[in-house]
């Protein structure tokens, strides 16, 4: 097409797709460094967290803005179930977790990765089911509840639902089975029993498709029946065994270079006036029940059903006392951990 | 049905709305893809050219592994990127885990044996007459191979128009490398469109979803359409 | 003059032997039909002589000395396929591309696509889409693109096989006129017995990748040597 050029047009050709290669590999180049200066610039802290957390938009919309404005750092959260975003930061990938099964995150400081545990909410599991009971559990205490499920359930006549994804919530069932009697590995097998292995959404439009029973958090269940996608209702939310402590780790600084000072800043500011309050606040104007609650009055106050019940279920045995933290796995901590007598 | 008739009224509105928030995500899944693309096609086209134009020994063995990896599902490869980049993974140390550039050089991974296969393919096909009709006319092998790749031309452009729809719409290697972050006001967000269609759909916030669904086909048509446009014009 | 020369050329793909000893010397200037039922191996012999591939076994020189695969001699032969094949682009890009190739300014070229463009009777075609032309306007421009390099040697392998009577008349004729007057040497691979009578000075004949007989046209329709050309020429030959 060029006659000026005096050359063969497939030299010219060869040298114009070498060009049109390097500058786009210049591009990728410039937009890469790009990128990095950013993540230079800007103060990241990254929280593995679970799902019950993330999907009600608590982390995202109210503590994120919130601790930025306060603090310069960014929050980065993560969200995977309980299981995995312990995982998660134990390949160095985050600075801190946001999780709720006591178990595991005792596992996760027993191992080396985590330290100065901080219980920072509660709230409560309900168990939902279809609007006529087939099971006739409503009002039940929790364990009565699942027995009766179970019985039922090997008669035909119900279907619970299990999310069996390591979640804190699959968690918290697999010790609610454990407590009426039952092995969740024997009887997650049996045809009344599904498991979804999906997250806590899904797994309750399935229970509602299927007129089925099932353990969920508040927040989502709340969030989920509001916007008219499921046709459960509560069949079970009072006692004990319902409880759902969410607790921060942070990732042990000997074990990974991470933001430790970054990580425990967040820490200090999710149990301040500032974090508890917003946390307290989050949902109420949306669903006139708030989805989480503020822990540190009630560990202050060191009484009624409440302390007791986080006590019991959110406390580590530490040489004859119950604390939030060990001993042991406390590092560096300008922060005081709540304790109790055995 | 009512709800999906309900999502798309409520995704046209949100998307004519200007909802600011949509208007970044649908940006930032066109980048991060676009760039994707970008690597690949830079490493794409140059293997895909020499397979296609010149016979080497094993060169079938070389073909075939390309056109099995095109069906790599994507949470097999995010997976195997997420221990690859994770701090404690071999590549920890370029920090990619949880950035736009991570989930780019995933897709890129992920779409690169499409390059090369569509280009290899498109230039085998033409290869031998066009090369032998460029040699009987006083072409070189070099100038023969030129004569190749401008015939191949629709088949480079298809090739970068299935590579970008892929990386676009594809999920898991967004979701494991990027860690679906969103912050608002943030440069360092990574919430793309499949993300968040994934989130929004976890949190029942059907609307929300379809709206995004609704983004990402327009954003797939629209580039097929293009490349149709630029393809009758090179024919 | 001799122009070029072939001296016991053969081409193996596998075990699978297609042209077997072949001694060929073509004068410049000349009109040779390779004639020869399909399979005989007529195009593997032009593709040789076009450097598209090279033989197993032989040597093929020209003007006396032996040719390179990437040598000067690339630029002065060329080939017309049996069937078309055009670049992508009009008329005026395919028949300016071997042009382009030689570094030929830009006015010369123009010059010569129009001149060719008429002998080949397809004037003020530069602009069509070359690919959106009959088979015959195709072959034609094929032709054209070929004629306007004036090659010193032109290849042509069955190249009216496909095509209608006129079409197949106009480039007869073509090769007829200009390849003699541009000092071309013509080699046409054919096995249409009457277009071969029409065309040749001269006949070699192939049969089953033997060289079986070569010699003056006239002489060879007239009273061939050998019962298998006799047989071919009475359309007596079954290909194997």
């Amino acid at each position: 097409m060029d006659g000026l050029a005096r050359d063969s047009r497939g030299i010219s050709s060869a040298t114009l797709l070498l060009v049109v290669i390097i500058v786009l590999m210049g591009i990728v180049g410039v937009v890469w460094y790009y990128q990095a200066q950013i993540q230079a610039g800007q103060r990241v802290v990254t929280i593995s967290t679970t799902t019950s957390l993330y999907d009600t938009g608590l982390l995202e919309t109210a503590i994120a803005p919130a601790f930025k404005e306060r603090t310069g750092i960014e929050l980065h959260f993560i969200p995977k179930g309980t299981g995995a975003a312990i995982q998660d930061a134990k390949n160095g990938a985050a600075d801190a977790i946001l999780v709720h099964a006591r178990s595991k995150e005792l596992k996760f400081m027993e191992e080396g990765y985590g330290v100065n545990r901080k219980i920072v909410a509660y709230n409560f599991f309900v168990i939902v089911g279809p609007q006529d009971d087939p099971a006739g559990i409503q009002g039940m205490d929790p364990i009565g509840a699942l027995q009766r499920i179970a019985e039922y359930g090997q008669q035909g006549k119900v279907i619970w639902v299990s999310r069996d994804d390591g979640s804190g919530t699959n968690t918290k069932e697999i010790n609610l089975w454990k407590a009426a009697g039952f092995n969740y590995e024997d009887i997650k097998n049996e045809p009344w029993f599904r498991n979804t292995g999906a997250g806590m959404g899904q797994t309750l439009n399935y229970a509602s498709n299927q007129r089925a029973y099932t353990l969920s958090d508040t927040g989502t269940y709340l969030k989920f029946k509001k916007d008219g996608l499921i046709d459960l209702v509560t069949v079970v939310d009072k006692g004990e065994e319902l409880i759902n402590i969410y607790a921060i780790i942070i990732v042990n600084p000997e074990k990974y270079n991470k933001d430790f000072e970054g990580a425990m800043e967040l820490e200090k500011w999710l149990v301040s006036e500032e974090g508890q309050k917003i946390i307290g606040d989050y949902g109420k104007d949306t669903y006139g029940v708030p989805l989480y609650f503020p822990v540190v009055k009630v560990l202050e106050q060191k009484d009624g059903d409440i302390y007791n019940w986080i006590v019991k279920y959110g406390f580590i045995e530490d040489n004859g006392k119950l604390t939030e933290s060990p001993q042991k796995f406390r590092y560096k901590a300008d922060i005081s951990f709540f304790e109790e007598e055995k | 049905m009512g709800l999906i008739i309900q999502g798309v009224l409520g995704a046209f509105h949100l998307i004519f709305s200007g909802n600011p928030d949509i208007i970044e995500i649908s940006l930032r899944s066109v980048k991060v893809s676009g760039i994707a693309t970008l690597i690949a096609f830079v490493f794409g086209l140059p293997i895909g050219l020499v397979i296609g134009l010149y016979d080497f020994k094993g060169k079938h063995i070389v073909r075939g592994l390309f056109n099995g990896l095109l069906g790599i599902p994507t949470v097999v490869l995010g997976l195997i990127l997420y221990l690859i980049l994770v701090p404690l993974g071999p590549f920890g140390s370029l920090k990619l885990i949880y950035t736009e550039m991570g989930i780019s050089l995933g897709q890129a991974i992920l779409v690169l044996p499409i390059v090369i296969s569509l280009v290899a393919g498109s230039v085998s096909l033409i290869r031998s007459e066009i090369r032998e009709l460029a040699i009987t006319l006083g072409a070189g092998e070099l100038e023969a191979s030129i004569a190749v790749i401008r015939e191949a031309i629709g088949g480079v452009i298809l090739s970068i128009v299935a590579a970008f729809n892929r990386a676009v719409a594809e999920l898991g290697v967004a979701l494991m490398i990027g860690g679906n972050i969103f912050v608002k006001g943030s440069a360092l967000n990574t919430r793309v469109l499949t993300t968040s269609i994934q989130m929004y759909t976890a949190r029942g916030e059907i609307d929300l979803a379809i709206a995004l669904g609704v983004i990402l086909l327009f954003i797939v048509f629209g580039v097929s359409m293009i490349s149709n446009v630029i393809q009758s014009r090179l024919t | 003059m001799t122009l070029i020369e072939l001296k016991g050329i053969s081409k193996q793909y596998g075990s699978q032997v297609v042209l077997e000893d072949i001694n060929i010397e073509i004068k410049k200037n000349e009109i040779m039909v390779i004639m020869g039922h399909s399979g005989a191996g007529k195009t593997t012999l032009l593709r040789i002589m076009a450097l598209l591939e090279p033989p197993s076994k032989g040597v093929y020189k020209y003007k006396g000395n032996p040719v390179k695969i990437n040598g000067f001699f690339r630029k002065k032969v060329t080939m017309v396929f049996q069937s078309p094949v055009m670049f992508r682009g009009s008329v005026y890009d395919n028949i300016a591309y071997g042009l382009k190739l030689r570094g030929i300014e830009k006015k010369e070229i123009r010059d010569k696509v129009r001149n060719v463009l008429s002998l080949v009777e397809l004037e003020g075609t530069e602009k069509a889409t070359a690919r959106k032309l009959s088979g015959g306007e195709q072959q034609r421009v094929a032709l054209a693109r070929a004629l306007v390099l004036e090659p010193e040697l032109l290849l042509m392998d069955e190249p009216t096989t496909n095509l209608d009577p006129t079409n197949v008349a106009l480039i007869e004729r073509v090769i007829m006129e200009l390849a003699r007057k541009n000092n071309t040497t013509v080699v046409i691979a054919t096995h249409n017995l009457f277009q071969a009578k029409r065309l040749a000075d001269r006949v070699a004949h192939l049969y089953s990748g033997k060289l079986v007989e070569i010699g003056d046209a006239d002489k060879i329709f007239e009273n061939p040597g050998v019962e298998i050309t006799q047989k071919f020429i009475t359309g007596e030959l079954r290909s194997e």
